[in-house]
């Protein structure tokens, strides 16, 4: 029984996603108030290098005690039946004082089962750690906090992002690798057929300096034209939330959130977005947030630079008109 | 002695001349009456049962007005009084000709002074008749209006009946040119042409032998029109009083019926012609295609694909194609909503009811939507906006999406607070609806009513968080179970409260409490809208206006207050208490053209749209000059017009005020 | 083909969500519970299953208070079984509901659990994954697309950016859904309320909730507003100037 704090490197195709760094901040917070190390657990094929090269070209490591490289070929993309059984055995050996998982499409595959399995205690929903050993999770939308203490022996937490920043989990020293070895992995019930690309599209948002970005609020898909005036007077482009994107609004190249694309504009205008935490923390890197939102108690004003508590419908057309004016178009 | 001579000129060298017409009208009688029975039995044969002949004293006073006199075609200048002309005349020429027979066969009465009248009389239809036919050729060959169907079975029908009508007029005039009675003058038109046959110099001989040729044609013309007048485009002259002696009687016209059911209690959606009633079947034989309905409409006008004209042929189209087919019971009958009429015409519709006012047949448009909509509705095929709205109305009993406990929160800064009519009893019971209690822009109207309310001494309360969406457009929508719950839901909650009266803001909530709740108890208490309201306290003397405002308005009959409740003057008196001056739109009264919010579709996609009806109503206000300010009663209306004020770019040159905004100024 | 789809019920949102005295669980006073969108999209993805290739399907629930509109809602899209599941089910965790489910679902001998991927009071996991635990079944959760043949299934499972991955899983499996392959579909009222007259919820009991393997909460609150936005006030006119003003400060314009 030790009191490290393990945590599930996430990566998909090479590179490391960037919730890992947030967990490694996370966990290194934890870590102080229990004198354990950051342990990074990296599943895959030939990966050893995503420890300290994460993604070709960012030159950011791991900032982690040690990496724990677990390579087997059936590991070379994620997949939860053989992730398990590897990491049932790793937990089982280890007994660290938490393991960390992301709150993703790849950690919620993991962690919940994993509990069953090992009987051990779980949280999800995790934002932040206290120095004291305590847990802050958030539900219901991003409006209720629950605090308590992490449990024991080994807790298995899921993050979401928000609490930490990913400059925080990432180090300039590549951290030293150690093999572990592999169960035996075969029948395994969940295999991977193939990746479907997403639609191109005409458009990256990611790369667009000024994104107007509608939510529910743009109440159908005729009004969409009215964000897409404002956003060619403004020489950005058009973005959008989960729920626009459902109804076929826009297509699925314009997501923006946890299942879409994570965005750093210079400004994001959000007309309409409530701001749920799916969206907010894929957009919190933006340069300035302005969020336009009929609802004062909407989330998104928690994260925006400016806000107005205006009507979209009033407003939009109006300053696309101001907005040519200033341009002397 | 002036008398009526049976077939003057007509030889009886191949026996009696009466042989022939009688067999010749007797063969085209019976072909008539065959091919019609054909087609009639269709309707009740296929369609549902439905009971319309009770009350006929109603009904018979409706087939004088509306078939006979045609006071709805005369709504229209030009082709009432064409129309008026081809009808008087021809209903003149049949009594005249039924006369005639009785004046051969039983009773000698064409003679005297009353044959100088009939001759008179008959020979002033003839022209009324030729100046009909005349406007209406150039109707249907240079005016050519869109709402018309310029197809040549009308062409047809048109040069049928006036080749009649000149055959009688022509044989007329010869017999005129050769015999030369002293009352010659009695027939001022026969007299007019005897004199150009006169004219020519022929002898009696030549004369006669047009006569002949002239009568003979004219008996086969109308044997040819009788055999052919139910497969043509004449046959509205039966259908269409047919038409109007079935219509609707058992309920007012805003309410629309319940979800038919079959014998073992399962609901019949009108899916296919089947379902339909055999009167809907018989709406669309009767139709005339004269598209004063899609020229009434406000999704046709918008560019929608609607058409209430389209709608009602499709039903008829459906039935020509497969009503023989239907008539065994065991063959399955083809859908009509996706097939024959799609589901983008049926959502487009807003119910405003003009097209049903407009019909000179009194077709029942907005009905058979409606459950054409029902169907629909069970199938789940709907936009995706109609339908969360749906939801949200089924969850939280607002179209908002908004709590319920949110309702009343517009009351908040008023005190001392507003009564609670759930607690105390109250003589006003004020219904406040969904957009009065929850649209952010419309609340400061809310609460400018309940200060106009509490200046005039009124005792009155709310519901607050027990109020739900009255349900109106719900079931215009198509949606009866969830208007069903809704129902249930307010009645529930009126049932505990004690008021003498509910007022209301919106026309909508007016029309479904007033023509579809159930009554409260064993009385039916009085549901008026504000403007009645406020119409009774100015003439009461209880509510005073202490300024004359000296505006100068327009005034928007919003559909559900004016047309389908016939409230038109309680808001005009409310503006002239103000001291406004009134300028009339020329679409006013029962032909005020609807803002499109209706029938759910403030609830939908938009879609492809021309000019909104909203914008085209504005650009109506505007044109009248220098009245800058457009009055309405319902806070549809209010968002929906101030919306087009932006669009249309006429900020400067009008604003759109509520009539409670009007009063509280004028206080 | 045995389809089975776990629902639960869950805060409304809309509702303004409070803290109760004991200061660890939320109010119940106002809180309205609904079902669990993502659980929406299950059943929806389940009777779309079964409108493709047959099979039966059948909705297994909690007995909460509003469960049975739930219920008889998705018999009236096309749910063969309604199966509610007895017990004290307030302040019960996922661990606890995911063992309640267990017993059930193993005798219904599915070929395929459905349920959605997350909901949003979930501080002990999902109950998919959970379940799947217990059942020894192979787990994939953020899936968009099923399709079955004998003994597998073919899922879409989602990443960020749009990026699908598509795996075969052996059946029986538990996939959490993300969204169904079309947004769940309106049933009239009616429809529902015929439902309530025809369809039966057959029901089980269960009697010892164990909620070992969550965490015990010390301390529930609202979320802090955090540092709130700069407010622009104003008619939208003026709000727009401010704005433009804003764009040249940043130098966009």
């Amino acid at each position: 029984m030790n009191q490290d704090i393990y945590v599930v490197i996430e990566h998909l195709r090479g590179q490391v996603a960037e919730i890992s760094f947030v967990m490694l901040a996370g966990a290194r917070e934890l870590a102080k108030g229990l004198g354990g190390n950051v342990v990074a657990v990296l599943l895959g094929h030939k990966a050893q290098g995503l420890a300290g090269n994460p993604s070709a070209g960012s030159g950011q490591c791991l900032a982690a005690d040690k990496v724990l490289s677990l390579d087997h070929p059936a590991l070379a993309d994620f997949t939860s039946d053989a992730y398990q059984k590897v990491l049932t055995d790793l937990i089982r050996k280890d007994q660290p004082r938490a393991v960390l998982f992301g709150s993703t499409s790849i950690g919620t595959d993991l962690a919940s089962t994993l509990s069953i399995k090992l009987g051990l205690p779980m949280v999800s929903s995790c934002c932040s750690f206290s120095a004291d050993g305590k847990f802050v999770s958030q539900i219901c939308g991003g409006k209720i906090m629950a605090e308590g203490d992490l449990p024991g022996p080994t807790a298995l937490v899921t993050m979401v992002p928000g609490g930490y920043k990913a400059e925080q989990g990432q180090s300039t020293q590549s951290p030293a690798v150690t093999q572990v070895e592999v169960p035996a992995l075969e029948s395994l019930r969940v295999t991977l057929a193939s990746y479907i690309e997403p639609e191109s599209g005409d458009v990256d948002i990611a790369k667009e300096p000024i994104l107007v970005s509608v939510g529910r609020g743009i109440q159908n898909q005729d009004n969409i034209v009215l964000a897409e005036e404002l956003a060619q007077a403004l020489g950005g482009a058009v973005s959008g939330s989960r729920p626009v994107i459902d109804q076929g609004w826009l297509a699925t190249s314009r997501l923006v959130g946890k299942s879409g694309k994570h965005v750093k504009p210079k400004i994001y205008l959000a007309l309409g977005i409530s701001g749920a935490p799916e969206h907010a923390e894929a957009i919190t890197d933006s340069d300035t947030i302005i969020a336009i939102n009929t609802d004062p108690t909407a989330p998104i004003f928690n994260i925006a630079k400016y806000g107005a508590e205006i009507d979209l419908f009033d407003l939009v057309e109006v300053l696309t008109a101001q907005v040519k004016a200033a341009k002397g178009s | 002695m002036p008398e009526r001579i049976d077939f003057w000129g007509i030889p009886f060298t191949w026996g009696s001349p009466a042989i022939y017409v009688y067999f010749l009208m007797a063969l085209g009688s019976i072909i008539l009456l065959v091919r019609f029975f054909q087609r009639a039995r269709l309707w009740w044969r296929v369609g549902r049962p439905e009971v319309r002949w009770d009350r006929i004293h109603i009904r018979l006073w409706r087939l004088i007005k509306y078939a006979i006199v045609q006071v709805k075609v005369l709504r229209q200048k030009y082709p009432g009084i064409m129309h008026i002309g081809l009808a008087w005349g021809f209903f003149t020429f049949f009594l005249g000709t039924a006369l005639a027979t009785i004046d051969s066969h039983f009773l000698k009465i064409l003679q005297g002074n009353a044959y100088l009248v009939y001759k008179f009389v008959l020979d002033t239809f003839t022209l009324l008749f030729l100046i009909g036919a005349g406007m209406a050729a150039y109707r249907r060959f240079i005016q050519r209006p869109r709402r018309l169907t310029l197809e040549p079975g009308f062409t047809w029908s048109l040069a049928l009946i006036t080749l009649i009508v000149l055959g009688g007029w022509f044989t007329e005039s010869l017999r005129l040119a050769v015999e030369k009675p002293a009352w010659e003058l009695w027939s001022p038109l026969g007299w007019l042409l005897a004199q150009a046959w006169i004219a020519t110099g022929a002898s009696a001989a030549p004369l006669m032998n047009w006569h002949l040729g002239i009568w003979i044609f004219h008996l086969l013309l109308v044997t040819l029109t009788l055999a052919t007048l139910p497969v043509g485009t004449l046959l509205h002259i039966l259908t269409g009083p047919l038409n109007v002696f079935f219509s609707k009687l058992d309920r007012p016209t805003g309410q629309l019926a319940p979800i038919p059911q079959t014998a073992k209690g399962e609901p019949i959606y009108a899916s296919t012609l089947r379902d339909l009633t055999w009167k809907q079947l018989l709406d669309g034989d009767a139709c005339t295609e004269c598209g004063r309905c899609q020229d009434a409409c406000p999704a046709f006008a918008a560019g929608k694909p609607l058409s209430p004209k389209q709608v009602i042929l499709g039903v008829r189209a459906a039935l020509r194609q497969d009503g023989r087919v239907l008539l065994n019971k065991d063959t399955k009958a083809p859908f009509l909503a996706g097939e024959k009429i799609s589901d983008d015409v049926l959502w487009s519709c807003t119910t405003c009811g003009a097209c049903v006012c407009e019909c000179p047949v009194l077709i029942e448009h907005v009905d058979a939507i409606v459950d054409l909509r029902r169907y629909l509705v069970i199938e789940g095929r709907m936009d995706t906006e109609l339908q969360g709205t749906l939801e949200n109305l089924g969850r939280y009993g607002n179209s908002f999406g908004q709590s319920e406990r949110m309702r009343a929160r517009w009351t908040q800064p008023i005190q001392p607070p507003i009564k609670d009519a759930r607690r105390e009893p109250v003589e006003y019971l004020w219904f406040v609806g969904d957009y009065a209690s929850y649209s952010p822009t419309l609340t400061d109207i809310t609460v400018k009513t309940a200060e106009v309310f509490r200046k005039a001494g009124l005792d009155f309360g709310i519901l607050y968080d027990a109020e739900r969406n009255a349900g109106n457009d719900v079931r215009r929508v198509g949606e009866e179970g969830l208007f069903e719950m809704l129902m249930e839901k307010n009645s529930m909650a009126l049932s505990k409260c004690t008021y003498q009266a509910i007022v209301t803001t919106d026309p909508h909530t007016y029309n479904t409490l007033k023509n579809e709740y159930p009554a409260n108890g064993d009385e039916r208490r009085p549901v008026l809208h504000y403007a009645e309201l406020l119409d009774q306290l100015i003439i009461t003397g209880k509510l005073k206006f202490s300024k004359k405002l000296g505006y100068k308005v327009t005034y928007h009959d919003p559909c559900y207050l004016g047309r389908y409740n016939g409230v038109y003057d309680a808001p005009r008196r409310v503006i002239e208490a103000t001291g406004c001056e009134l300028v009339e739109m020329p679409r006013h009264n029962d032909g005020s053209f609807c803002c499109g919010a209706g029938g759910g579709r403030i609830w939908m996609a938009e879609g492809e749209i021309q000019e909104r009806p909203s914008e085209s109503r504005i650009r109506e206000a505007v044109k009248l000059g220098k009245v800058p300010i457009f009055v309405v009663a319902c806070p549809k209306d209010v968002t929906m017009f101030r919306d087009a004020v932006k669009t249309t770019g006429n900020e400067q040159l009008v604003e759109v005020k509520d009539l409670i905004e009007l009063v509280h100024a004028a206080l | 083909m045995n389809i089975v789809i776990l629902v639960k019920l869950v805060p409304d949102l809309v509702e303004e969500l409070t803290i109760d005295i004991s200061g660890v669980a939320l109010d119940t006073a106002w809180l309205r519970l609904i079902i669990n969108e993502f659980d929406d999209h299950a059943i929806e993805q389940g009777i779309l299953l079964k409108e493709r290739g047959g099979g039966a399907v059948m909705v297994v629930a909690p007995d909460i208070e509003g469960i049975d509109d739930v219920l008889f809602t998705a018999a009236a899209k096309g749910a063969d079984r309604l199966i509610k599941i007895k017990g004290n089910f307030a302040g019960v965790n996922n661990h606890a509901l995911a063992r309640a489910f267990t017993a059930v679902v193993k005798d219904l001998q599915p070929d395929l659990v459905l349920t959605g991927v997350q909901a949003n009071n979930d501080l002990d996991g999902s109950v998919g994954p959970l379940l799947a635990g217990c059942l020894e079944m192979p787990y994939v959760g953020y899936i968009s697309g099923v399709s079955l043949s004998e003994g597998k299934s073919k899922v879409r499972k989602e990443y960020p950016g749009g990026l699908i991955a598509e795996m075969d899983v052996t059946l029986p499996a538990v996939l959490g859904i993300q969204a169904a392959e079309q947004p769940p579909r309106y049933v009239a009222v009616s429809k529902v309320r015929q439902m309530m007259k025809t369809s039966t919820i057959e029901e089980r009991t269960v009697t010892d909730l164990d909620m070992a393997g969550g965490p015990t909460i010390g301390r529930m609150f609202q979320a802090e507003a955090g540092q709130r936005a700069t407010m622009l006030t104003g008619s939208p006119d003026e709000v727009a100037t401010k704005l433009v003003g804003i764009f040249k400060e940043l130098g966009v314009l």
